[in-house]
């Protein structure tokens, strides 16, 4: 009961929201108050609002004051005049944000420093674009979707181009400002459509309206037009083949921490979205658009195992590997019936994000780490006997690439295996032969990286690697989790059934207990 | 100790590479012997379980069980179980003792990057106990693949000049067979489901389900699960024609690499049919129906004799001795699939025994090589001549080794090659008279190598001043001789742990009510064994009238 016809209740679910928004504006006030060397107190600031942010989606704390508030228990609590569902999906990416978040700011210090671009921007941009993929998550209405990408992608555009001085981010930044401006424009024209089809903003009458009238009217062609245009937007910002085209460019110019972030927390909240749209509003065109992420999923895995060969930058390499990933990623949703989804398949995108977000964030914070003094980085050659210059992290390193690769007992193992487990339970066997046959295929340009570290020879006769604390800690945290997760995944297993409520196996419940 | 003795074992070496995680590694003496210590006490742990073993040999089912389905991850139903068998039994006894030989071998053979080096290898130990241990699908795929990362490492860092490609060929080739198995193994997790309702990797319950398959989903879904297994192990034992790998990964590996890949590694893939493609898969390996005018099985034999004769006549032509080597695995190692797909017991214990007996012989020819690599960094065999004038000690182990690996009577090769021999005979004729000749090729190729590396006079200068063998070398090599002989002179220990689990496994094929001419039941009287001791147990097979007996007697 307040102003807008909010409830209480509205404020406090979308409290970790504001509460990042007005962090990333008192960075910039403080910002400005900040001596040249003390700008690192702008990154402690974002993670106190990425913690107090973690601390406000805190269950039973959110559920305390919900139910002082309105005596009501539910798992899941419609907000914001029902736009925004804060259900436990969205506690699990809201939360797997932050984790990203957390890791990518502690890379980023040392960086900036090295790159003279310690601006508390930086910071504010990152917590703000958090905000923005939150209220993607949470969004079950079109339009909450649309502006939280929007400020999403604004403000990772402005984070790609951070190094002014830079030419390639410079580039970077503009390819990708172009091609996102021109993606979201698609986007929006086919949400346009639906809204025309249905009469409404919402995504669950959406799929009511169409699932009862609209595909069986004669504006169903109108639909399937709609249907591909909203699918070209979301497999544009998932960077899915034949819409990845920016990711490599905007991947390599960015600044190294930003590539981390984008390709797992950015990446995660396109996901997000893109299982709300299909699986809630468009669930009743599964049936059309199965065949196309059929396509779409064979083009990615095999256009960018192929690509990534070739790759002579680390940054562009993984770019590729990235794209990669989208494509296994995809098979999960494929899987299943055309009327049906497999719970499998999605409890494996879910896990798939979560073990990727540490494994290639971790990647990324090594390559981060080897920029110094005058030397980028960021070739494949740069990485030539780092084994001698910093073992601890080559093992580390090492430990992200076989991860990456699907190697067990290595978090990344698990994602791979709940996509191809998804697959032969609804009898793709062609496709779950080729997806792993592409794995095996992808471990050829992990191994060029390992080789480089471990058995390639050091050019320059270089000194030790300088890695900053901050640094080790993000790299620690990667690495930790992956193994974490890698051997012991039954919590986290549980976790992801938590979020999408799926209850355990009762079979498996009577032989344990 | 008694309950835990298989967790014990698989975990001390990967202790090991803990505690040395922890040395500087400039000391490297201290790396050496503390990585010494570990391998050795990894194989001494190891050696309660014989007489424990020995004590139930005879009892049905698996020993030395620990764990429980399902616990490790029980929303997927993968459980940490471990548990031997008569086969994985000896398979694990070979493991500790090649690991502890190898790494006693690399004292000198290797001066860079020594802790990394020591810390991989018993990292790879126990990923191959492992491998042999697990009674959970799931816990054996994590092993199984886990263990190609330090393998990967030892040839990438310290291997030859073509490192690189050799590690990542091998790396690649043997995951691309592990990965297909993997889906292999979620069929068959979802087929237990679909019977019982309960998700679990349990070995012991999948047993019960997975060969109910051929008739749920017919011939050929079971023929594709099959090969989807076979893809796997084919290419780690390996079989002709995806053996490519195996001499690049040989030749370049260091010395105990190719010791550990040889001895242990290629057990995986033998292992692997017997555990899982035999007990699993019985419908399609007595399938009549033939695919490209052979049955199933009839491939299996066909792969297992082009394998013999193919390696065999490759190793007579190699100018490297090490290659000579790798290729003359693929030969024994198709003797060993060749009795495996004869599915009766003396083909199977013979083939058992003689993956035993390619651990021994075939490691130590490894070793052998080695040595002379690490005094002359060469393998050219027209580099060397008349060896035995200088180093007489190396060259009188060479030959017992070498007669060993031939199969000479009185040694370990000859007990194994026999009895996979009288398993084919007993089967088909042709199949072992096909087989034969490889036993022939074999002595031509190892002889005519000692010929032209140890006899005459020092051809080569360089050999003249070099040093015999230092007693850690000899070290390295008496275990081995006390087996090959052991093996050679008294194999009856040997068949008596393998009868039950090979009777075992046999019945799951051939079905329970299935009777080997001339095996005697087990139950029944448990001293009569395969070979037996006592030959009036054994009637030889129509066709084949004057090849069991006469030779049997010479044996015991």
């Amino acid at each position: 009961v307040g102003a807008l016809g909010l409830s209480a209740s509205d404020y406090v679910l979308s409290l970790p929201i504001t509460l990042l928004t007005l962090f990333a504006l008192g960075i910039l006030l403080i910002d400005l108050m900040l001596p040249k060397e003390k700008k690192w107190v702008n990154a402690v600031t974002a993670l106190f609002g990425v913690a107090f942010s973690a601390a406000a989606i805190w269950n039973p704390f959110r559920e305390n004051i919900l139910t002082y508030l309105q005596a009501q228990r539910f798992a899941s609590h419609p907000a914001m005049l029902n736009s925004m569902l804060v259900d436990r999906f969205a506690v699990y990416f809201w939360y797997l944000f932050l984790a990203a978040t957390a890791v990518s700011i502690l890379m980023s210090v040392r960086y900036l420093e090295t790159e003279h671009e310690n601006h508390g921007e930086y910071y504010a941009l990152m917590l703000l674009a958090v905000a923005g993929m939150m209220c993607m998550t949470a969004g079950y209405d079109i339009v909450l979707i649309f502006i939280g990408l929007e400020l999403m992608a604004i403000s990772t555009y402005v984070l790609v181009g951070f190094l002014r001085r830079d030419r390639r981010s410079n580039e970077a930044a503009l390819k990708y400002l172009l091609l996102g401006a021109f993606s979201s424009g698609i986007f929006a024209y086919g949400l346009s459509l639906f809204y025309g089809l249905t009469g409404s903003t919402n995504l669950v009458v959406i799929q009511q309206v169409l699932a009862r009238q609209v595909m069986t009217s004669q504006y169903r062609p109108v639909a399937v037009v709609a249907l591909i245009t909203t699918v070209t937007g979301l497999l544009f910002k998932i960077a899915a083949i034949p819409f990845h085209q920016w990711a490599p460019d905007a991947y390599e110019g960015a600044p190294t921490s930003v590539t981390g972030f984008m390709s797992v927390a950015v990446k995660a909240a396109g996901w997000a979205m893109l299982l709300h749209i299909l699986c809630i509003g468009l669930m009743p065109m599964r049936s059309i658009w199965l065949p196309l992420l059929v396509f779409v999923s064979i083009a990615t895995m095999t256009g960018a195992n192929f690509a990534a060969l070739t790759q002579t930058n680390t940054k562009r390499l993984l770019a590729y590997s990235s794209i990669a990933h989208v494509g296994y990623m995809l098979l999960g949703l494929i899987a299943g019936t055309p009327t049906q989804l497999s719970a499998d398949g999605i409890k494996g995108i879910l896990i798939y994000l979560l073990v990727y977000t540490f494994m290639n964030l971790g990647a990324f914070g090594m390559i981060t780490s080897l920029r110094h003094k005058n030397v980028i980085g960021d070739e494949l050659d740069d990485l030539n006997g780092l084994y001698s210059r910093a073992p601890v992290e080559a093992v580390l390193m090492l430990v992200f690439m076989l991860s990456l690769a699907g190697i067990p007992p290595l978090a990344g193992f698990w994602g791979k295996y709940f996509i191809f487990l998804s697959l032969i339970e609804s009898g793709h066997y062609a496709l779950a032969s080729l997806g792993v046959l592409y794995s095996v295929f992808g471990l050829y340009y992990y191994l060029k990286i390992a080789n480089a570290m471990f058995m390639g020879k050091i050019e320059k006769g270089e000194e030790k690697l300088p890695i900053s604390f901050t640094m080790r800690a993000a790299l620690g945290v990667a690495a930790l989790a992956t193994v974490y997760i890698g051997v012991l995944p039954n919590r986290f297993i549980e976790l992801v059934n938590w979020a999408l409520g799926i209850v355990q196996n009762p079979a498996v419940a009577r032989l344990t207990h | 100790m008694y309950n835990h003795i298989l967790s014990i074992i698989l975990f001390t070496p990967l202790i090991g590479a803990l505690v040395l995680l922890f040395v500087p590694k400039e000391n490297k003496d201290a790396v050496r012997w503390i990585a010494n210590f570990f391998a050795l006490a990894g194989f001494l742990i190891s050696l309660p379980l014989v007489p424990w073993f020995w004590a139930q040999r005879f009892e049905p089912g698996f020993k030395f069980m620990e764990g429980a389905p399902n616990n490790w991850i029980p929303s997927i139903g993968a459980g940490y179980v471990l548990g031997i068998d008569g086969i994985s039994f000896l398979l694990i006894m070979l493991t500790t003792l090649l690991g502890w030989i190898s790494i006693l071998s690399s004292w000198s053979a290797i001066a860079n990057r020594v802790k990394e080096y020591y810390i991989w290898f018993l990292v790879l130990q126990t990923g191959m106990l492992g491998v042999f241990m697990a009674l959970d699908f799931f816990l054996f795929f994590v092993f199984w693949e886990a263990m190609l990362v330090p393998m990967y490492l030892l040839i990438g860092i310290w291997g030859g000049p073509r490192k690189l490609y050799a590690a990542i060929k091998f790396f690649l080739y043997t995951l691309a067979g592990s990965v297909l198995m993997l889906l292999g193994i979620l069929f068959l997790y979802f087929h237990h489901q679909h019977i019982t309702g309960i998700y679990t990797f349990s070995l012991t319950s999948l047993y019960q389900t997975a060969p109910h398959i051929y008739n749920d989903y017919g011939p050929q879904v079971a023929t594709l699960l099959f090969l989807s297994f076979f893809f796997a192990f084919a290419i780690k034992v390996p079989m002709f024609p995806f053996h490519t790998w195996l001499p690049d990964a040989h030749v370049e590996a260091p010395t105990a690499g190719s010791v550990i890949l040889a001895g242990v590694l290629l057990k995986m893939g033998t292992y692997g049919f017997i555990r899982f493609s035999l007990p699993f898969f019985p419908g399609v390996l007595s399938n009549p129906a033939t695919f490209m005018h052979m049955t199933m099985r009839g491939w299996m034999i066909f792969l297992s004799i082009v394998g013999i004769i193919y390696g065999a006549l490759v190793s007579l032509m190699q100018k490297d001795m090490k290659k000579l080597v790798a290729y003359s695995s693929v030969s024994h190692l198709g003797f060993c699939t060749l009795g495996i797909f004869a599915l009766n017991s003396a083909g199977l214990s013979g083939s058992v025994l003689q993956q035993i007996n390619h651990g021994i012989s075939t490691g130590a020819l490894f070793l052998i090589v080695g040595i002379l690599y690490e005094r002359r960094h060469t393998r050219e065999i027209s580099e060397y001549g008349g060896i035995s004038n200088v180093m007489p000690v190396y060259a009188t182990i060479t030959m017992i080794m070498f007669l060993s690996s031939m199969g000479l009577p009185l040694l370990n090769g000859f007990v194994g090659e026999f009895t996979i021999l009288q398993g084919a005979f007993m089967e088909r004729w042709k199949w072992g008279a096909w087989a034969v000749p490889g036993v022939v090729l074999a002595a031509a190729y190892l002889l005519w190598l000692y010929q032209r590396v140890f006899f005459g006079t020092v051809t080569n200068p360089k050999n003249e001043k070099l040093h015999d063998l230092t007693p850690r070398e000899v070290a390295t090599f008496v275990p081995l001789i006390i087996l090959a002989f052991w093996i050679g002179l008294y194999p009856k220990p040997f068949f008596q742990i393998l009868e039950q689990p090979v009777n075992h496994a046999i019945s799951m094929v051939r079905g329970p009510d299935y009777v080997q001419p001339g095996i005697v039941n087990a139950a029944a009287q448990p001293a009569a064994i395969v070979p037996s001791a006592t030959p009036a147990a054994i009637v030889p097979p129509a066709g084949t009238p004057g090849m069991a007996s006469p030779m049997k007697k010479g044996k015991n």
